[in-house]
């Protein structure tokens, strides 16, 4: 039994990882995560979600890590949750005004709830699409061509899937933008 | 919205349809016939034959089976343990994680020799690499462990009379080289190709586009992703499981990690039609599995679609339920997926199911509760053929007939094991639920076993705190794996008693099963008469369905209306 064990561990423990290793330094970055860059500086990671609260930005959502991917983990919080309830209205209150001109139905569910990991990358188009006017003010561009910088960043599946904005991408183009400063 | 139906139903579909010249393959691995794959594996299996010592093609009655079986796992888990404790001082720990406590690593051992993973810990700060390498070892051993068991069971139905049922090294073996392997090589890769990091580097330190600065957890990720998914483990790399965005990137991937998850269990129903070269009870079985599984689904996939009416009455537009969702997976996939993972005992999350709506929670923890739908590798049929013991005594008694199945008489020891079988799974999860309400009822200073008193580890108030600690108990005792992550599980209480459970609901499961198996291949054999109870009809798949459907209702109805029932009616 313990000889069978050892060749096992030999085979899954050391073949098989370093086998997927070798393969995967083929792979974006070799394996390493694919990573985002300006001027050849690593600004984030492309599958990893980033804090953005600061004027400017398109906004993600609310994470119970705080977007620290040291860590990954959801609220945990129940539906019922009378705390936790408190705490959404507050998010939304908030939301509302930064986004003075937005009525609440406009605002969806994805924007004023955590992720299940804390590091969602993506918010919903709707959630993109009624932040275009608050970031254009914010950033003295006009406001069409912000938002027909959110619909190109729109990701629309082609047979199945699901349609997603990926906020780091587009505040990465936003800032790369001309004349792209953020009004005081 | 209509996209997002359309990749459930292309992975649910094309699982079922790889499932049937897999299970055949499956079937004829096991059956010792030739197959187009002999050239390739035999060589390498010769290998590990002749460096372990092991005959394959020596017989063994069901008896010496066990002991194997057992063998190897007690021994695997006194090397985890030892290797949690030490993983500290141990290569490959770029973070410098420290060693797990005795009581968090005799968790983690058990949870990964017994095919469960419940993880008590967070992969990106609670393991070094070494420690995930050999938790990734245990989730191909396990799998295999419970394959080959089913494999056992298989060889006694066959129509004749024996004492030995095949060489137990033999089945574990071809499970890992032939099942298992060849399969998680190819979904590591994809997996890798589509940004699941596979490195041996460290965290890596960020300043971010806002200028904010933050570490990023990495690691050996894509072999392990594969191997948790098609073994039915469901472990984490990262603490956030399948909703990482490492983990599990896109919606592609999340199609083929779920398909990963459904192609063993699948195949292993058509796998022993083609073995007893009786189709037909394959169907039955499926059918009847199938159904239980969607009687499960439309209700979670439904009221997460609906989402939060609390939400909804504070005015804004409700998208699914999204707390604890990811946006690239959506409400109806991240639904599907919870019925899926727990109905099946993988118990990988791609959204927390502590979030998620009262009826869902309800249907999560009937999945975990009914724990024969489907199922795990290999375990979930076995679990199966508990029932069909019983569906068969109980229509004979209602015939007046003696209760035979596949030509064998099923008397009074049978019955005996297969209802003991039945009873303890709700008696795991009602002893050990009640044993933590009790304390969190009267809010008990726990002393050695939590820094603090009882309530301390709840996340939630009222029936959600209830239903948190009953699903917690639940997937321990399925061997599930899953869990509503609020609870504060990382303590000598919940590390010590899921233990106990986890290693209780794994192997007694699977000694029941084998011993009744081993039993009646042993008794002489019964051509089928017109007297005989036909157990590939309609009518034998409603009456397991029923036996199914009783058992579950009556065992645990008081409690899910104590939890989640209570939560949807206030």
């Amino acid at each position: 039994m313990l000889r069978l064990t050892l060749v096992l561990i030999v085979i899954f423990c050391i073949y098989y990882p370093l086998m997927v290793f070798g393969v995967a330094q083929a792979a974006p970055n070799n394996g390493k995560g694919e990573i985002l860059t300006i001027d050849g500086k690593t600004v984030g990671y492309k599958r990893i979600g980033q804090k953005f609260d600061k004027p400017g930005f398109f906004w993600g959502r609310p994470s119970a890590v705080d977007y620290n991917a040291a860590g990954s983990a959801g609220s945990n919080k129940g539906p019922s949750n009378p705390d936790y309830l408190i705490q959404v209205q507050k998010r939304i209150d908030a939301f509302l005004v930064a986004h003075p001109y937005l009525k609440k139905s406009d605002v969806p569910a994805d924007i004023v709830t955590a992720s299940g990991s804390g590091l969602d990358p993506h918010i919903s188009p709707q959630a993109a699409l009624i932040q275009v006017k608050r970031v254009a003010k914010e950033r003295n561009l006009d406001e069409s061509k912000v938002r027909s910088l959110v619909e190109k960043h729109i990701e629309k599946p082609t047979v199945a899937g699901t349609e997603t904005v990926n906020v780091l991408e587009l505040n990465l183009e936003l800032q790369q933008l001309k004349h792209s400063n953020i009004s005081k | 919205m209509y996209t997002e139906f359309v990749g459930i139903a292309l992975t649910f579909g094309l699982a079922i349809l790889l499932a049937i010249p897999f299970g055949k393959f499956i079937a004829q691995t096991f059956s010792g016939e030739k197959t187009f794959a002999d050239p390739f594996f035999n060589p390498f299996e010769k290998i590990i034959f002749s460096v372990s010592g092991i005959d394959p093609t020596r017989e063994m009655n069901w008896k010496q089976q066990l002991k194997a079986m057992l063998g190897l796992n007690f021994l695997w888990f006194g090397l985890c343990y030892l290797v949690l404790l030490c993983q500290g001082f141990l290569p490959l720990n770029p973070d410098g994680n420290p060693s797990m406590s005795p009581d968090l690593a005799f968790n983690t051992a058990i949870s990964f020799v017994v095919n469960c993973n419940l993880q008590h810990y967070s992969g990106e700060s609670g393991l070094s690499y070494f420690g995930q390498l050999l938790l990734m070892f245990l989730q191909f051993v396990s799998a295999a462990t419970g394959i080959a068991a089913a494999a056992t069971v298989f060889n006694a139905m066959k129509e004749r009379t024996t004492q030995t049922l095949g060489n137990f090294y033999n089945y574990f073996v071809k499970s890992c080289t032939r099942v298992l392997l060849p399969l998680a090589v190819v979904i590591a890769i994809f997996l890798a190709f589509n940004g699941t990091p596979m490195t041996f580097d460290g965290k890596d330190k960020i300043t971010t586009l806002q200028g904010d600065s933050v570490e990023v957890s990495r690691g050996p990720a894509a072999a392990f992703v594969s191997i948790k998914h098609l073994g039915t483990n469901g472990g984490g790399f990262f603490g956030a499981n399948s909703a990482h965005p490492l983990e599990n990137p896109n919606y592609f991937t999340n199609c083929v990690e779920l398909w990963a998850q459904l192609i063993i269990p699948f195949s292993m129903i058509f796998a022993l039609g083609f073995y007893l070269k009786r189709k037909k009870i394959a169907y039955v079985i499926f059918g009847v599995m199938t159904i239980g599984f969607l009687l499960l689904v439309i209700p979670t996939v439904v009221s997460e679609i609906n989402g939060n009416p609390a939400l909804s009455k504070m005015g804004i537009s409700q998208t699914g339920a999204m707390e604890g969702k990811e946006v690239r997976f959506g409400a109806p996939m991240t639904g599907f997926w919870s019925i899926a993972t727990t109905v099946i005992s993988t118990g990988s999350v791609n959204g927390m199911h502590d979030s998620t709506m009262p009826v869902s929670g309800a249907m999560q923890l009937l999945a975990m509760m009914v724990n024969a739908f489907y199922g795990g590798c290999g375990v979930g049929f076995l679990n199966f053929y508990i029932f069909i013991i019983l569906a068969v005594f109980i229509s004979g008694l209602m015939v007046g007939r003696t209760p035979e199945f596949l030509g064998k008489k099923i008397e009074a020891r049978e019955v005996k094991i297969a209802a003991f079988i039945a009873i303890l799974h709700p008696l795991l999860i009602l002893s050990g639920t009640a044993l933590a309400a009790h304390f969190a009822a009267s809010d008990t200073e726990m002393g050695y076993w939590l820094d603090g008193k009882a309530s301390g580890w709840l996340n939630n108030p009222g029936a959600h705190g209830f239903s948190e600690m009953l699903y917690e108990n639940t997937s321990s005792a399925a061997n599930n794996g899953s869990g509503f992550e609020g609870l504060a599980d990382n303590n000598p209480f919940w590390n010590i008693l899921t233990g106990i459970l986890l290693w209780l609901g794994r192997f007694i499961p699977i000694i029941g099963p084998v011993a009744i198996a081993g039993l009646l291949a042993k008794k002489k054999f019964i051509p089928e008469s017109s007297g005989t109870l036909k157990t590939d009809t309609t009518i034998f798949g409603i009456m397991v369905f029923a036996v199914i459907a009783i058992i579950a209702a009556l065992s645990f109805f008081p409690a899910l209306a104590l939890g989640p029932l209570a939560e949807y009616f206030s």
